[in-house]
């Protein structure tokens, strides 16, 4: 049986990056086909190179035995691919039958758009997916598997024969996500071949036909899902190790010394109660899955959201999260998730960025910065962390990934911290520049600093942990210490726990 | 010899890269703008280049120009406040009726800049506190300001102030008029506060990135109520001028006040969107718009066309901005 889709030899660069490596994926009509992989394993890249955001170096798409050649979403659409992105593209403020059918209205013999018989083909759809979705009504006051529900009419109102779906289960709730499962198979049975990418295990066994694994840019295996084990892919998932990328193993903690002691802290009156502790020269890691909770967690104890209830001591001494700058005043810095959004201001100079929080120190008897001893101590701190720029000067947004991420660790080294949470701290960042801000973080260590790295890497969390918190959906799962922090056991947590 | 060529080398090059230096701040093509119109009009009119047209110029821009000190504060972090000129009516109308009524004139002044303030900070505490958009915030409270003042005055003009009061509007010290020196002193708080304080980079940092700045632990809040604050105050500082110069409170003035200064503030090369932005780029900008209409008056342009002519030339200011903002 030809396949009704066949990704052939794919590969993708780049600048200093191999993304994909000679990768093949073929689609039957009729099968749900799980993508597996860890972050950056290439997943996207190849989901993007499909649907013709972008265009492979080498390889080729074939559908129904052509040859396609995509030069934009566009043409995936006309070729029959429909995809559901984790960020929807709704219009909030219409509803279902005018989502589905926007740019494309059908028009009744006076050029009016014919209402009536929009509502019969959305109808129609929605039959076809065994859904009941109220078609008038904004479609901001439907819920998320609603929506979601609504995205894939619409793909299938275009015709689609090959849906892809984007870790479509990430903002559902347990029921609605078997009521998508349940539209899944109605669709098997309508031979429509999916592409489905998630991280939850049960999910991909409960759902899945065959699945493949990529690893690095590079497919590791495909195979049939009744053949397989969870702990089986999760060993191919995950893989070798890059052990040279890591600083020498070294345990700076002093475990006598709890330098933050979180008694409890509850972030929404329905939420978990969070308990834990913080030592002196430690590495802590939240592990988990995007989504489960570590970065509501980290804004809770800088107190950027406030807490409903925090019983929080820092070096035995009670202490308030109320905002951001009583967390600075308290010795506690958040290096944010995302540096473009949250961490940098693109228009400021390095000089700026890196002083933004430490001005009060570069005043006189007059509330006048003196600006050659504020540029002496950024440019200082920014030989100590290896920022590569041109000078002090230099705007920001100029800068590589890494090297803007080393300006906002920068900025909290300019304060003394003794607690600093680094969120995603090496997102979209090359492996030089990675092994780089881990050496970083190990030499803050040795000098008594306490760490949280929220990572969604394993490698990381591995390598350079001294304890991991394993969250799964809001909750802290599992605490894991020496021997037990492994791949294996925290993707055990961080899924649920099903595999075992 | 070879250190004359080394020297022949890097001379034109120190030039160029100071050159260079000097186009990515956000003045340059506001100066540029303004010497070009400036230049213009000189040509065009005989009349234009002269001492008192030139004092007069000045002058009737200084009102707009110390409005806009307060609205490059807003739009730099991002926000706007269309309440300046209902502000300046109404702190101008409450310091005359204060002084009509037997308070002493610095006293009056006093409570009618307070009075600015405390409006402003009102604006503040809806921006900067409740989180709602300023452009909605300042759009009710233009309407609030406005209807005080008139049902203050009873719709009618104060007049019948002391003559001491003069000072402000027509006075004038060391042979510069007091309007003009008043201008000069906020320009030199306001420039001082942006380029040289903490609180300044702050409002910066605002515009640029608020999220940011809120996690690099600022209070972004208090910043944001201070700014409205000054605003409000700017604006009645406005208002103290114009009331000493008419000698009565109106509380009809400033009707499209609050467009000249955005108009000032955007000319002289600050982004509406917030963020980048210099205060002497403001003064620039509302010295551009006072050559413009000083100068389209001499010619006798119809002030229909005027304001034509001055539309386009804030369009025209907004899409260079835009072409050379990354």
């Amino acid at each position: 049986m030809t396949p009704l889709l066949s990704l052939r030899h794919i590969s993708k660069s780049f600048p200093g990056v191999k993304a994909l490596q000679n990768v093949s994926l073929d689609i039957h009509a009729g099968e749900v086909h799980a993508l597996l992989g860890e972050n950056g394993a290439g997943k996207s890249t190849l989901m993007k190179i499909l649907c013709g955001i972008y265009r492979q170096d080498e390889g080729e798409i074939i559908i129904d035995g052509k040859s396609c050649d995509f030069h934009g979403y566009q043409d995936a659409l006309d070729a029959g691919i429909g995809i559901i992105f984790q960020e929807f593209s709704l219009i909030p403020y219409l509803d279902a039958v005018d989502n589905i059918f926007l740019g494309r209205e059908k028009r009744n013999r006076l050029g009016l758009r014919d209402r009536r018989g929009m509502i019969a083909e959305a109808q129609r759809l929605f039959e076809r997916l065994k859904v009941t979705i109220p078609l008038d009504c904004p479609i901001v006051e439907l819920s998320v598997a609603d929506q979601q529900f609504i995205e894939i009419a619409k793909a299938l109102s275009l015709d689609a024969r090959i849906l892809v779906l984007d870790e479509p289960t990430a903002t559902l709730t347990p029921s609605e996500a078997d009521h998508l499962f349940t539209i899944m198979r109605e669709l098997r049975k309508q031979e429509v071949g999916m592409v489905f990418i998630s991280h939850h295990m049960d999910e991909i066994f409960t759902i899945c036909d065959r699945v493949t694994v990529m690893r690095d840019g590079e497919k590791v295996d495909d195979c049939d899902t009744a053949s397989t084990t969870p702990d089986d892919l999760i060993e191919k998932m995950v893989g070798r190790r890059v052990e040279n990328l890591f600083p020498k193993r070294r345990c700076d903690a002093d475990y006598d010394d709890v330098v933050l002691d979180i008694e409890a802290l509850r972030l929404d009156p329905d939420g978990p109660e969070y308990s834990l502790k913080l030592h002196r020269g430690e590495i802590l890691g939240f592990a988990g899955l995007v989504g489960s909770g570590r970065t509501e967690l980290a804004m809770g104890l800088i107190g950027a959201t406030r807490p409903v209830h925090a019983k929080v001591s820092m070096e035995g001494k009670p202490i308030k999260l109320r905002h951001p700058a009583t967390a600075l005043k308290q010795g506690i810095g958040l290096l944010p998730e995302s540096r473009k959004t949250q961490g940098l201001i693109l228009p400021f100079s390095c000089r700026d960025n890196i002083s933004l929080n430490n001005l009060k120190q570069f005043q006189g008897a007059l509330p006048l910065i003196k600006r050659r001893q504020e540029s002496r101590t950024a440019a200082d701190l920014m030989d100590s962390v290896r920022v590569k720029a041109p000078s002090p000067e230099t705007p920001v947004g100029n800068l590589s990934g890494g090297n803007q991420q080393k300006v906002v660790i920068a900025r909290w080294l300019g304060h003394q911290c003794k607690v600093l949470i680094f969120d995603e701290p090496t997102r979209g960042i090359d492996v030089g520049a990675k092994s780089e801000i881990y050496a970083l973080m190990k030499e803050l260590t040795a000098q008594g600093v306490s760490i949280i790295m929220i990572s969604s890497e394993l490698p990381e969390i591995l390598g350079l942990c001294d304890r991991v918190e394993v969250f799964y959906q809001g909750e802290i799962a599992a605490e894991l210490e020496g021997e037990n922090i492994n791949s294996q056991s925290i993707m055990h947590h961080a899924t649920g726990g099903l595999s075992a | 010899m070879s250190q004359l060529a080394s020297t022949s080398s890097t001379q034109p090059q120190s030039f160029k890269t100071r050159l260079d230096r000097w186009r990515r701040t956000p003045i340059f093509y506001p100066l540029i703008g303004f010497i070009v119109v400036f230049i213009a009009m000189a040509l065009i009119n005989d009349n234009f280049l002269t001492g008192s047209n030139i004092a007069n110029l000045v002058r009737q821009s200084s009102i707009i120009a110390i409005i806009a000190v307060g609205m490059s504060l807003a739009i730099l972090t991002g926000g706007i406040d269309l309440s300046v000129g209902p502000v300046m009516a109404l702190s101008g109308t409450v310091m005359a009726g204060l002084m009509v009524a037997g308070v002493p004139p610095s006293l009056a002044i006093i409570l009618g800049l307070l009075l600015g303030a405390a409006f402003g900070a009102f604006n503040g505490v809806f921006v900067a506190f409740v989180g709602m958009p300023p452009i909605i915030v300042t759009l009710a409270t233009m309407g609030i300001a406005r209807g005080l003042g008139l049902i203050y005055t009873g719709g009618y003009p104060i007049s019948g102030l002391p003559d001491s009061f003069a000072f402000f509007g027509r006075g004038s010290l060391a042979g510069i008029e007091v309007p003009i020196l008043i201008m000069i002193a906020v320009y030199a708080l306001g420039y001082v506060l942006l380029s040289h304080t903490a609180t300044g980079r702050y409002l910066y940092a605002i515009g640029g990135n608020e999220e940011a700045t809120r996690l690099s632990g600022i209070r972004v809040s208090r910043y944001k109520l201070l700014v409205y604050t000054l605003s409000g105050t700017t604006a009645a500082i406005a208002g103290l001028i114009l009331t000493s110069r008419l000698m009565s409170g109106q509380p009809n003035a400033g009707v499209g006040f609050e467009l000249d200064a955005i108009a000032a503030v955007v000319l002289g090369g600050t982004a509406i969107t917030g963020g980048r932005g210099m205060i002497l780029g403001t003064l620039v900008g509302a010295m551009l718009l006072g050559v413009l209409n000083n100068g389209l008056n001499l010619m006798g342009v119809s002030p229909y066309l005027q304001t034509v002519i001055k539309g386009l030339i804030i369009l025209l200011a907004i899409y260079i901005s835009r072409k050379r903002s990354p």
